[in-house]
Formats: structure tokens, C-alpha cells, sequence
């Protein structure tokens, strides 16, 4: 008894003096409010409503994660925003309707979905100077580019396609047809495997990078969710190379994949509508944002299970995590 | 600027063309759209006109959103389009393209002009249904090579009907116009009351034939006089009185049908599931907003270009079995996967609950069950036809 007395004063004192360690912030764009929120993910309590551009939907930051870009759908622009100031410093020549982006590991060129033009503009993020515009399908939608730099890759989501760029000559190089409506795509580490999400088709098409052919489809169920209702749009993966997590729109519920065997082992409930996800840094948290119920889901990765859900402005679309 | 960059792209498909037309050759996609310019008459309510070429612009950006697509696979989509008031003409001309040999067909007509056109076809064309929502032709003369992406008044009424039990608005007004299509659309509703369980409470008929934009105030509260009823439904399709019958019924009630709260195809308030971008790339071409004739007619195309996407074949009979087959899926901006009946083939989707200014609710509503689809919820299902001539 007195011995567990003693045990809670220094309990406390360690999460109390956690904060200052780790000040971890997640970043949030809210589509209908026109602004980004801002997390503390130790509080787990929205800080700080900046206002931005109009339908803000992709976020990232820069490498030293001391700016912050924002397509700013609605404005036709990209907005770069200090991080420290937490004012908007420059905004970039996008091309219309800018939805999502992808930062080249060169920390300088940007690759932006055009979704209104079926275009992706790159764009040089010190020169504002326009790169290049490659015409791709109907709707563009997720981009990437493999970490070892040497591939773009956009999806358009009417044209159902993967289009592959290449970022030496900007030239498309090949399309790989997915199911339909192709969101989100996601690159494994060592850029040889190509993970795309496809919306309405329901399913996540693994492809060889290497030959650009699906070489796995991933289908899921959810007990008691009609299969219309599995909608795939976000996909993250663990660094370790264990996980593949796939957001799955309306069914309210996150897919935990093997990243090894394709399978999928679990299904975590989320917010409702849950579209895009983030790690914090040691990879313990997952967020996920959820448009329709507006708030942020906050998973623990350990139990596989939404820990918390927080509060933020009006469809939240996207999230990233500043450590 | 704009000239010098088509050139290039020009010159890149050329070449593009020059290195692989050993590997495979260009498919070319040829369809023809045909509307009937139907007149229905002078109306009270003539402010708000409907454009004269709704169903057109939306095949024109079927054919545009395809060509996109189509220029990675070699794939090329043309519309062949026309317009005309005369029954006649129309049949010439879609046996003129039929001999030129053109096998794809959107047919944006009355019923009867649609069946005379598939009347004197082989039955190796394929025809889409974008504008009749007649229910007899789902029903009853369900042809394998005609398939419906307009939705039919039941799969309307159904939706209607279905939010209405949702809300508990159980007992109904029916206020019906003179006009046939009238009468067509109160029957759909009175089959989807008797299947959801409404109360019909009182049934009248429009014959009024004053000026109503003047005198709505003083007629419509007597007219709508009755001892009790949660909503009032109107059919009226060309739009002649209905508008006049909101804010003035007797008892302070909501109005729904073919004014009020409508069950639609498509409206410009509908923009979740990406259906934002489909409207902006519509009025980008149309200058206007996008309806359920625009949307039928765009889905008809693209389910074509879909069938030929997977496929890499531009043959009627290919198409239509794809289009046919499990595997046809249409991402058509409605939050589900679209396919086709196979005991009619009517186009599967939610329909739209929609006031003039916002999207109020989208049928299939949740609770309504089926034992395999919950899209055929709405009109009629397999059980419940009469085709004869359906070979599946």
C-alpha cells in the first residue's frame, strides 16, 4: 500500500517532464475551413487554427521541417509557410486546382497533381520556376516519388491509371491500369515496390516497380460494412517493413496489412470517412483524419487500437507530423 | 503558345505511334448520340427554362474525359451528335450511322422514338436509354442489347419514398398533373408508398388552368384543404404548377416530387465523392450546370470507354458482354461502384435527394436491406419483372 503510494508521484514526475523531450505536432488540413490545425501530441489537444489558402488538401514539409507546403486547392496555388513565424512567405505557380504533392528527395522539386487540367506541374520550390507540365489522365490525383529519386508516379482517378515520370527528362515513361479510381500511392523504402489505392474498385494493387505490373490485389471485408462501403484511399507503411496501413474511406476502419504476405490481419475503427494517416516518429501513434465526423483518430500502434479521437475544423484531408 | 504546344503533342503521338503500331494498332471508338427536341408545351411556372442541350454536354464530356484516358492506350473516342424535333429524322439518321457502321448508340429520346430506332436496327448495336425513365421498358420489353443509365420513375420514388419513411412522414397528399408522364410518375410513387408503407391520404388531380404565378396565394390552400397529412407530393414533370404548390398548402407541410424535395439523377448541389471535379469540368465546357440528362448520357459513354479500356476491343458484342459481366465496374462521382441489372440493364445508383440549393439526403437510405445489393432497393427488382425476352 505505502509502497504504491510512492509509485505515483514519480510517475507523474516522468510523464510530466516528458513534454519537454519530445514536442511532436501534428499539422492538419481542414478542406472546408480554409485553415490547417495544429496538434500537440503530448497534450493531444488542437494548439493552434492558422488560416490558409482556400480547400487546403495535401500538406508536407520541407526536409528540415522548417516550412510547410499547402496546396491550396481552391486558391490555385501552392503556399509555402514558415514555420516559425507561421506566416504564408511565398506562394508557387501550381497549375490549377493543385490536390496532392510530393517533395523530391532533393528537398527542391515538387511534383503537383493538377486535378482540374489532368496535368502534373514540377515545380522548383527556391526558383518558383516551372519545371515542367506532363498531361496525364482525367483527375490526377496521388503522386510520389520513389525515394531513391529517380520516379514520379501520379494516379489519375478517372482514367484509372498509374503514370510513371520520369524526374530526369520529364517524360511519362509507362501507365500501369488499377482498379477504379486510383487515390493514393505510396513507395516501400527501397523504392522497388509501388503501393496504389483504388477508391470505388475497392482494392490496393501492389506493383513491381521494376516492370510497372500489378503483381498483387488486396481486397478487404469488413464484418457487418457493405463491401461498396470499403473504400481505399490512404496508405501508409511502417518503416520496419511490417505494416501497410490502408485507410478505408466510409467503412470507418483503418487495414492493417503484412507488408510481407499481403495479408491483412486486423481492422481498427476509426472516425468516420477516414482518408489520410500519419506516423509520429517513433512510429508508436498513427493519425488519421476523418472528414466526415472532423476530427483526428489517434491509433496505438502497440494495441492497434484508436486511442483517442481529438477535434479539428471541417473535413479534415490531410495530416503529417512535425517531430 | 497553344497552337505551337499541340503541335508537339502531335508530333510526340506520331512518333509515339511510328514506335509501337508493330506492338498494337489505334482503336477507334465511334458513337452516336441522338436527342429528340420534345415540346412540351407552354407552362406556368417558363422562368428557369431547361437548357436545350441537356444530355448532349454530358456526352461531350463522356467523349472528352475518354479521349484522355484513351491517348495512353491508343484508344480514340468520337461523337457523332444529333438533334432534331422529328421522329423521322431521327431514325434516318441512326440508320445512316448504323450502315456507316456504327454500333454504339446513346439515345436521349421519348420512349416510343427509342423503340422505333431498336425496332429497325440489327441486333448488334448497342443502344443506351438517356432519357426515357418510362417504367414499362425496364419491366416488361427489357431488350439484352438496351441497357438504361437514366434511372426509371421507380427507382425515383423508391428514393423518395424511402427518406420519407425514414423521416416519418407517413401520411401523403398526392397532387397529380394532367399530362401522362404525370400520371406515369404518381404511379411510381403510389407502388413505392405501398412498398415502404406510406399512407396515401388523399389523392387530387391539377386542372386548374389559371394563371397560377398570380393567383397560387388564393387557389392553392383550398386546393391542398384536407384534414390531415404530413407531406405533400406533386407530380408534375414539365414543371407547370408545381413550383406554386410550396409555402402555399393549406396545412404548413413540406412538398416533394417533381418539385419540393426531388429524387434526381444528378444535380449541380451533388459534389462529394469527387463529383466536385466532374462538375467543374462540366461547366468548364458547358457554361452551365450539369442535370440528370447531362449525367445519363455521360455515364452511358463512359461505361463504353470503360469496356473498351479493359478490354482493348471495340466490338459491340465484346462490350456489351463486358458491360454485362461481374467484372464492369463505373466510378460515376456517386460514392459507390455503378453496374448494370442484369434482369433489365438499368444502370444500379443512389439516387439524390435535392432542393434547388443543397443536397438534402442520398437514397438508398441506411436500414433499407437486400439480400445482395442494397442499390436494388430502388425500382424494380429481379422478382418483380416481366421480361420475356431477356436472354439472362
Amino acid at each position: 500500500m505505502k509502497i504504491k503510494n510512492l509509485l505515483i508521484p514519480i510517475a507523474a514526475g516522468i510523464l510530466l517532464a516528458a513534454p519537454a523531450l519530445h514536442a511532436e505536432t501534428a499539422y492538419v488540413s481542414n478542406e472546408k475551413d480554409d485553415t490547417v490545425s495544429i496538434i500537440d501530441l503530448n497534450t493531444m489537444k488542437v494548439t493552434d487554427t492558422l488560416n490558409v489558402g482556400e480547400r487546403p488538401r495535401g500538406i508536407l514539409f520541407s526536409k528540415d521541417y522548417t516550412k510547410l507546403y499547402i496546396c491550396a486547392s481552391d486558391s490555385d496555388t501552392v503556399q509555402v509557410m514558415d514555420l516559425k513565424t507561421k506566416q504564408i512567405i511565398k506562394e508557387l505557380p501550381s497549375g490549377e486546382d493543385p490536390e496532392q504533392f510530393a517533395l523530391h528527395p532533393n528537398d527542391r522539386h515538387l511534383y503537383i497533381s493538377n486535378e482540374d487540367d489532368a496535368l502534373v506541374t514540377i515545380v522548383d520550390t527556391e526558383t518558383s520556376e516551372v519545371l515542367a507540365q506532363i498531361d496525364v489522365g482525367v483527375e490526377p490525383e496521388g503522386m510520389a516519388v520513389s525515394p531513391d529519386g529517380k520516379i514520379a508516379v501520379n494516379t489519375s482517378e478517372t482514367t484509372n491509371m498509374v503514370h510513371w515520370i520520369d524526374t530526369t527528362t520529364y517524360q511519362l515513361i509507362d501507365n500501369t491500369l488499377v482498379d477504379q479510381r486510383p487515390r493514393h500511392v505510396e513507395f516501400s523504402k527501397d523504392s522497388k515496390i509501388l503501393w496504389a489505392s483504388s477508391e470505388i474498385g475497392g482494392t490496393v494493387s501492389v506493383i513491381n516497380v521494376n516492370d510497372r505490373k500489378i503483381f498483387k490485389k488486396i481486397s478487404f471485408k469488413i464484418k457487418g460494412v457493405h463491401p461498396d462501403k470499403i473504400q481505399p484511399v490512404g496508405v501508409k507503411l511502417s518503416d520496419d517493413g511490417r505494416y501497410a496501413f490502408v485507410a478505408l474511406g466510409p467503412s470507418n476502419h483503418i487495414a492493417v496489412v503484412n507488408a510481407n504476405t499481403y495479408e491483412v490481419e486486423d481492422y481498427i475503427l476509426v472516425g468516420r470517412r477516414v482518408w489520410h494517416m500519419d506516423f509520429n516518429e517513433d512510429q508508436s501513434l498513427l493519425l488519421s483524419t476523418n472528414g466526415i465526423s472532423g476530427d483526428v483518430s489517434v491509433i496505438d500502434i502497440s494495441k492497434m487500437k484508436a486511442i483517442k479521437s481529438i477535434k479539428v475544423g471541417r473535413y479534415p484531408w490531410g495530416v503529417i507530423v512535425k517531430p | 503558345m497553344q497552337f505551337n504546344s499541340k503541335r508537339n503533342k502531335l508530333t510526340a503521338a506520331i512518333l509515339l505511334w511510328a514506335a509501337t503500331s508493330s506492338v498494337s494498332a489505334n482503336i477507334e471508338v465511334e458513337i452516336s448520340y441522338l436527342q429528340q427536341e420534345i415540346d412540351n408545351g407552354p407552362v406556368l411556372s417558363n422562368i428557369l427554362p431547361e437548357p436545350e442541350d441537356a444530355g448532349l454536354k454530358g456526352a461531350e464530356l463522356a467523349i472528352q474525359d475518354s479521349n484522355t484516358t484513351g491517348r495512353f492506350l491508343k484508344h480514340n473516342y468520337q461523337l457523332n451528335s444529333f438533334l432534331s424535333g422529328s421522329q423521322e429524322q431521327l431514325l434516318e439518321k441512326a440508320q445512316e450511322q448504323y450502315t456507316q457502321g456504327v454500333r454504339f448508340f446513346v439515345v436521349n429520346t421519348s420512349e416510343q422514338t427509342l423503340q422505333l430506332i431498336i425496332k429497325s436496327l440489327a441486333k448488334d448495336a448497342l443502344f443506351f436509354n438517356a432519357g426515357s425513365r418510362t417504367d414499362q421498358l425496364r419491366t416488361e420489353t427489357c431488350l439484352p442489347n438496351l441497357l438504361h443509365t437514366i434511372p426509371s420513375r421507380s427507382m425515383l420514388n423508391d428514393g423518395l419514398a424511402q427518406w420519407l419513411k425514414t423521416k416519418r412522414l407517413q401520411k401523403v397528399l398526392m397532387i397529380t398533373g394532367s399530362e401522362p408522364n404525370d400520371k406515369a410518375y404518381s404511379a411510381a410513387f403510389k407502388r413505392a408508398a405501398k412498398r415502404f408503407g406510406l399512407k396515401i391520404v388523399a389523392e387530387k388531380q391539377w386542372s386548374f388552368d389559371t394563371d397560377l404565378r398570380r393567383t397560387a396565394q388564393k387557389e392553392m390552400p383550398l386546393f391542398t384543404q384536407q384534414r390531415d397529412y404530413d407531406v405533400v407530393f406533386v407530380a408534375d414533370e414539365r414543371g407547370d404548377f408545381g413550383e406554386y404548390v410550396l409555402y402555399n398548402t393549406w396545412l404548413p407541410r413540406p412538398v416533394v416530387g417533381t418539385q419540393g424535395l426531388s429524387p434526381v439523377t444528378w444535380h449541380r448541389v451533388v459534389e462529394q465523392h469527387g463529383a466536385a471535379q466532374l462538375q467543374s469540368r462540366f461547366e468548364k465546357l458547358s457554361e452551365r450546370w450539369m442535370n440528370s440528362k447531362d449525367y445519363a448520357s455521360w455515364a452511358a459513354i463512359r461505361s463504353v470507354a470503360e469496356a473498351v479500356t479493359r478490354t482493348n476491343e471495340n466490338d459491340a458484342t465484346t462490350v456489351t458482354n463486358y458491360i454485362r459481366s461481374e467484372a464492369f465496374e463505373l466510378a460515376g462521382f456517386k460514392g459507390r461502384k455503378l453496374s448494370y441489372r442484369e434482369w433489365n440493364g438499368q444502370l444500379r445508383q443512389p439516387i439524390p435527394l435535392i432542393h434547388p440549393r443543397s443536397l438534402v439526403s442520398q437514397s438508398p437510405q441506411e436500414g433499407f436491406l437486400h439480400p445482395t445489393n442494397e442499390l436494388d432497393t430502388l425500382g424494380f427488382d429481379q422478382k418483380e419483372i416481366n421480361c420475356s425476352n431477356i436472354n439472362k
